[in-house]
């Protein structure tokens, strides 16, 4: 895929046009698609004209049009369900715990079930406490359920074609404010490196030379912009920082893997959703599982557990911000 | 249809289920099943419209008979095996008696879950236009769920092809259809402009016809409609005992839809099929207890 400077948004309309140019049996359903409007974030734009049989736009029923896009899946189609808002994922949830996770193992033969169910996650925009929640940490730990997470280091088109060639039930997890966001790093001070895993991981240093760092973060998501913005402040002030960014969130193993080549004890892991019972949870177990006698040191910056105020002043001190990172590492030295 | 093939067809069903309870007596099946003694002639007339070369069917909780009347005539030492957890059966095991997947015949345990999967599947055939249409089986329970109300919606907005089969047996589990449902449900499709076809009589012949008839209507206007019919359990809804009023149940047995078919038969006729179908059956049990048990094999 071509890598203009063009931002995420547009990195995964144009994937998705490209999936629809390239293959005649693949469909998008989702709630307001049509254009004009395009969808409630036009990830989807023009492709209700250009594709016009194969772009369904529903009523409001997420259960139903998940429900519908998994049947299709096992009959042969490709296919993208959008839900509109990730906070409605809930009303999914059946579809996707005990239709689309277990029909591929159920029947005593592997059954590929090509969907993907693309949503848009995260805050900091004032939407309030039902709009600008980070819900994937509820879909973790679903077996049969793959979730990936983009962020703005590794293209989210490709990323997008890469779950819809997976030919499996992958949640597409789109946080909102990396939409206008350029692809890839805005700054040359970092060094970065892209995994060839199927789902790409980013890992970041700000000092190569260093054989050991202050701090390693553990991260994925919307924060890719703030953890950006962190490390070349940090390395401002001589404190060493290298980082992983992970896209495929529920593969517990891949991240455990690349965190044994992290620099430092001192492990920071960010993330946009509540602080009990979540990813970085998920992941602190599996390594202390290990008994392997690492001296690891666990730091964690969530979201409060708390709604998401629609004060826009409220929520930023709910959520993750430079701030509070910046401080936790502070406390860490 | 012709009163042997639906006797046959019928007894069939009947015989599988009353071995399946008492295999599990025997403790050859373990776990739970749902049996569809007395709604046989739903199965028997809707399932002989279905085009086995193309037609899918997805069944839910309580699928034997849906199956044995369609894709599965031939394969009931196989779904013998399957409802006993052994390598031999449909699904190797994994599946049991609520997750059956053969050829175009597929079922689930959840209730109103699989009534969005099999309008998915319906639009899947659509845009390959295949001519296939989707029959999907719902009981009165099933009503209670959104999101079956919510498919009705679509699948008539969107012009999908499907049969919604509802099988009005007048109980879910323990509760009786005036204790959950407000309305009738043979109108629940009037709302969503789906037509209905309507059959109250639980008699094979007639049922097949108004299927003969909802079935030609989906082929030929490529909408969605809703076959209604009423029948009755004349078993409990799965193995334990049955809290219904024991007149209640002895009224229906008298006019148990198998014995009214058997009775258009010379008694000669019904016995022949009876002593073949029940030997098969025996036959094909006994191979599936001699089967080997399913082991965990990881399908990733």
């Amino acid at each position: 895929m071509k890598r203009n400077k063009t931002n995420c948004l547009k990195d995964l309309n144009a994937a998705l046009h490209s999936v629809f140019e390239d293959n005649d049996n693949v469909i998008l359903i989702g709630e307001d698609l049509f254009d004009p409007y395009g969808g409630a974030f036009k990830v989807t734009a023009g492709l209700s004209t250009k594709f016009p049989d194969r772009v369904h736009s529903s009523p409001i029923s997420e259960a139903a049009i998940t429900g519908i896009g998994i049947g299709s899946a096992m009959r042969g189609q490709k296919v993208i369900v959008e839900i509109m808002f990730g906070d409605f994922i809930t009303l999914a949830f059946d579809q996707i715990v005990n239709h689309a996770a277990k029909f591929p193992y159920i029947y005593g033969k592997y059954l590929n079930i090509p969907i993907v169910i693309r949503t848009p996650m995260g805050g900091y925009r004032g939407y309030g406490p039902t709009h600008s929640q980070s819900l994937e940490k509820h879909l973790l730990g679903i077996p049969g359920i793959t979730v990936v997470a983009i962020n703005h280091f590794f293209s989210p088109g490709q990323l997008l074609l890469n779950a819809i060639d997976a030919n499996k039930p992958v949640i597409f997890v789109e946080n909102k404010t990396l939409y206008p966001m350029k692809v890839g790093m805005n700054n040359d001070k970092l060094n970065i490196k892209t995994t060839d895993d199927y789902f790409p991981c980013t890992i970041l240093c700000n000092n190569n030379e260093i054989e050991k760092t202050d701090v390693s973060i553990i991260s994925y998501g919307g924060v890719s912009k703030i953890i950006e913005l962190l490390m070349v402040k940090m390395a401002n002030e001589e404190i060493w920082i290298d980082c992983i960014f992970v896209t495929e969130i529920s593969n517990i193993e891949l991240t455990c893997d690349l965190i044994e080549n992290l620099k430092s004890e001192n492990l920071l892991f960010i993330e946009e959703g509540t602080e009990k019972f979540n990813w970085s949870s998920g992941i602190i177990a599996e390594l202390a599982k290990k008994n392997d006698n690492k001296e690891y040191q666990y730091f964690s910056i969530s979201a409060m557990d708390y709604i998401i105020p629609a004060s826009l002043d409220a929520e930023l001190e709910v959520l993750p911000s430079l701030e509070n990172i910046k401080n936790q590492i502070m406390e860490i030295l | 249809m012709k009163a042997e093939l639906a006797y046959q067809k019928m007894y069939l069903i009947r015989k599988f289920e009353e071995k399946c309870f008492e295999l599990f007596s025997d403790g050859h099946i373990k776990g739970t099943i749902h049996t569809c003694i007395g709604q046989e002639a739903v199965a028997v007339g809707v399932g002989a419209n279905v085009n086995l070369e193309k037609d899918i069917v997805f069944s839910n909780h309580r699928g034997h008979g849906h199956f044995l009347a369609t894709y599965g005539e031939r394969k009931v030492f196989e779904l013998f095996s399957e409802i006993m957890g052994k390598q031999s059966g449909l699904c190797h095991g994994y599946g049991g008696t609520q997750h059956i997947h053969y050829k175009n015949f597929y079922s689930n345990g959840i209730q109103g879950g699989i009534v969005p999967i099999s309008t998915g599947m319906a639009l899947a055939e659509k845009h390959k236009n295949s001519k296939a249409l989707t029959v999907t089986f719902l009981g009165d329970g099933t009503f209670g769920e959104g999101v079956v109300y919510e498919s009705f919606n679509i699948a008539s907005k969107w012009s999908l092809p499907v049969v919604f089969c509802i099988e009005n047996n007048f109980y879910a589990q323990t509760t009786p259809v005036e204790m959950a449902h407000s309305g009738k449900l043979s109108e629940r499709g009037l709302l969503f402009g789906i037509k209905t076809f309507k059959d109250t009589s639980n008699n094979i012949t007639s049922i097949y016809n108004t299927a003969k008839e909802a079935f030609a209507f989906v082929r030929t206007k490529g909408i969605p409609v809703i076959l209604y019919t009423e029948t009755y359990r004349l078993s409990p809804h799965s193995k334990g005992d049955d809290f219904r009023d024991k007149k209640e149940i002895d009224k229906m047995k008298a006019i148990d839809p198998l014995i009214t078919v058997e009775h258009q038969l010379e008694e000669n006729d019904a016995n022949k099929i009876k002593v073949k179908i029940d030997i098969m059956i025996e036959e094909a049990a006994k191979k599936a207890i001699e089967s080997t048990k399913s082991k965990f094999v990881d399908l990733n």
